[in-house]
């Protein structure tokens, strides 16, 4: 226990954090190749056909790991938001910050994916149902915050500026959700359903569970690579970056 | 094989699905690379100019 | 010496930021005028067919005095921190957050008071029922009083960056989507004939609470962008 608590603060310490995400970078790397393969492999040729939707449904294997990314990177980033708030540690705010393209990345993902999937099965690419509606407000929210990062000239004003941001998120989020349903039911407008109450057959399970693996490992290999670099440039002018930028690509 | 790509007729839906998929992760992983690159070359430069100056003075 | 209570403080605040506003009498103007502009040009892009400006006139009335509040809103905090006054005021010995409470309601009388008495004017010309009226009235009593308040905690947050308005929309546009929900909600309610006390509620519930939690938040982020 000991041991690992002094690893955990040693891990806080830049230059340790840099030669360690690069050790774990490769072994995450051969971990989305292998989940992703699997789970590309089961769903597109394995799966058989859905007896309603015919081929079109295999977008879910994309569509609702992406979905789960965007959630769960903005919880990742609430939780290290709240981190370098109260303790102004640095790596916490290094690690909310270069999280949020990532989540961008798979909000964005999440709505193009899905307004492709409505088109042959609702007849139309965009509807204003709760869930799609709260994924966009939630895309806005991750730009306002990669955009209120990036106006201040320090780097970790904006960072702790932006911090603030994601908690104000935190709460707004499922107040957009639910007004967002309350304003379906007062107009009646199209209210479709993505998902039938049906439960799902074990043959689509795995390769969706594969591809959800293979998501959060791919957020592990982005986020580790942002944040070393973003390390390097927030410690320009520190000992050892210089000497890593002197010995040249090595471990790049 | 042609029915694979055909994906029972929803491959205009299906195929571009993936292409963003996999077009945006791509695109955050060479940004990311880019931002390296670019980050070592201006380090380099200002180092080669700080000996430079004091090589001279 | 004995330091002014806490209440003082929120009323000399007030009468600072109310002076000042009077002092510039034409700057309070120009939401008006805006509003103006852009609630008339919708007639011109929609035809002149009143059953449909009708239907419309609630919603687009909300819209534009809430997109007019967000004209003053980029310049809250920006002069006020550029020659040093929330400096002292993060100093002075009253909380944070009562002197923020005074300086919202301050850019709540002079932002929203002049746009309380235009929407209603804007509805009538568009068309809007009669019966909608007083609940237009009241929707925008209360969004106006959310956006000051959320917009003001946001305008804090920006307002040590360079220039930031379309930042601040950006990030007022996630906040303001359930205020715009509801109280368009409650003034569609009415033209439908249905009930339209449940939406206002809601929103007045969500105010109360923002009245307590948006100050605090608003001096919390002031703290943050003083910080440097």
């Amino acid at each position: 226990m000991n041991a690992f608590k002094t690893w955990f603060h040693k891990l806080g310490s830049p230059p340790f954090f840099y030669e360690f995400a690069g050790y774990l970078r490769p072994w995450l790397w051969v971990g989305t190749v292998v989940f992703a393969i699997a789970g590309l492999i089961g769903g597109l040729l394995l799966a058989p056909p859905d007896y309603q939707q015919g081929d079109a449904y295999r977008i879910i294997f994309i569509h609702v790991p992406s979905a789960w990314m965007s959630l769960f990177i903005y919880g990742v980033m609430a939780i290290s938001g709240l981190v370098a708030l109260v303790w102004r540690i640095k790596l916490a705010e290094i690690i909310a910050m270069e999280s949020a393209p990532i989540g961008a990345a798979f909000t964005f993902i999440t709505l193009v994916t899905g307004s492709l999937w409505g088109k042959p099965m609702w007849g139309t690419y965009w509807t204003w149902d709760a869930r799609l509606t709260s994924e966009l407000v939630l895309l806005f929210i991750y730009l306002g915050i990669i955009g209120l990062y990036h106006a201040f000239e320090n780097e970790r004003q904006g960072a702790r500026a932006a911090a603030f941001l994601i908690i104000v998120g935190v709460v707004n989020l499922p107040i957009v959700h639910y007004s967002v349903v309350w304003w379906n039911t007062l107009h009646q407008g199209t209210t479709v359903r993505i998902f039938a109450p049906s439960s799902i057959s074990l043959s689509m399970l795995w390769p969706i569970l594969a591809m959800m693996i293979a998501t959060k490992l791919y957020y592990g290999v982005s986020l580790l690579g942002r944040a070393r670099i973003a390390v390097l440039e927030r410690e320009r002018g520190k000992d050892w970056v210089r000497q890593i930028v002197t010995e040249g690509t090595k471990n790049a | 094989m042609r029915e694979f790509f055909a994906m029972g007729g929803f491959a205009a839906y299906v195929w571009p699905a993936y292409a963003v998929f996999f077009l945006v992760l791509a695109t955050d992983l060479i940004m990311t690379s880019r931002r390296r690159r670019n980050f070592i070359r201006q380090f380099r430069a200002i180092l080669l100019r700080q000996a430079l100056r004091r090589k001279s003075s | 010496m004995t330091s002014p209570s806490l209440f003082s403080g929120f009323l000399a605040i007030l009468q600072r930021d109310l002076l000042l506003a009077w002092r510039r009498r034409g700057d309070a103007a120009m939401p008006v005028l805006y509003a103006m502009i852009v609630a008339i040009l919708f007639p011109f892009a929609l035809g002149p067919d009143h059953q449909l400006l009708a239907r419309v006139s609630g919603g687009i009335v909300l819209v534009t005095v809430l997109l007019a509040m967000l004209l003053a809103l980029d310049n809250l905090f920006r002069s006020d921190l550029e020659d040093g006054v929330l400096a002292q005021m993060v100093l002075a010995p009253q909380s944070l957050s009562f002197l923020m409470a005074a300086r919202i309601l301050a850019y709540w009388l002079v932002t929203a008071c002049p746009l309380l008495i235009a929407g209603p004017i804007l509805g009538y010309m568009l068309g809007l029922p009669a019966q909608a009226q007083p609940v237009l009235f009241l929707a925008l009593v209360l969004s106006s009083a959310l956006l000051a308040l959320l917009g003001s905690m946001l305008a804090a947050l920006t307002a040590g960056t360079r220039r930031s308005g379309m930042l601040l929309s950006l990030m007022l546009l996630p906040l303001i989507v359930p205020v715009v929900i509801f109280a368009a909600g409650a003034v569609s309610a009415v033209e439908q004939g249905l009930p339209w006390i449940a939406p206002l509620a809601w929103l007045s519930a969500t105010l109360a609470l923002t009245l307590v939690l948006a100050p605090v938040a608003c001096a919390t982020a002031l703290r943050i962008t003083l910080d440097a």
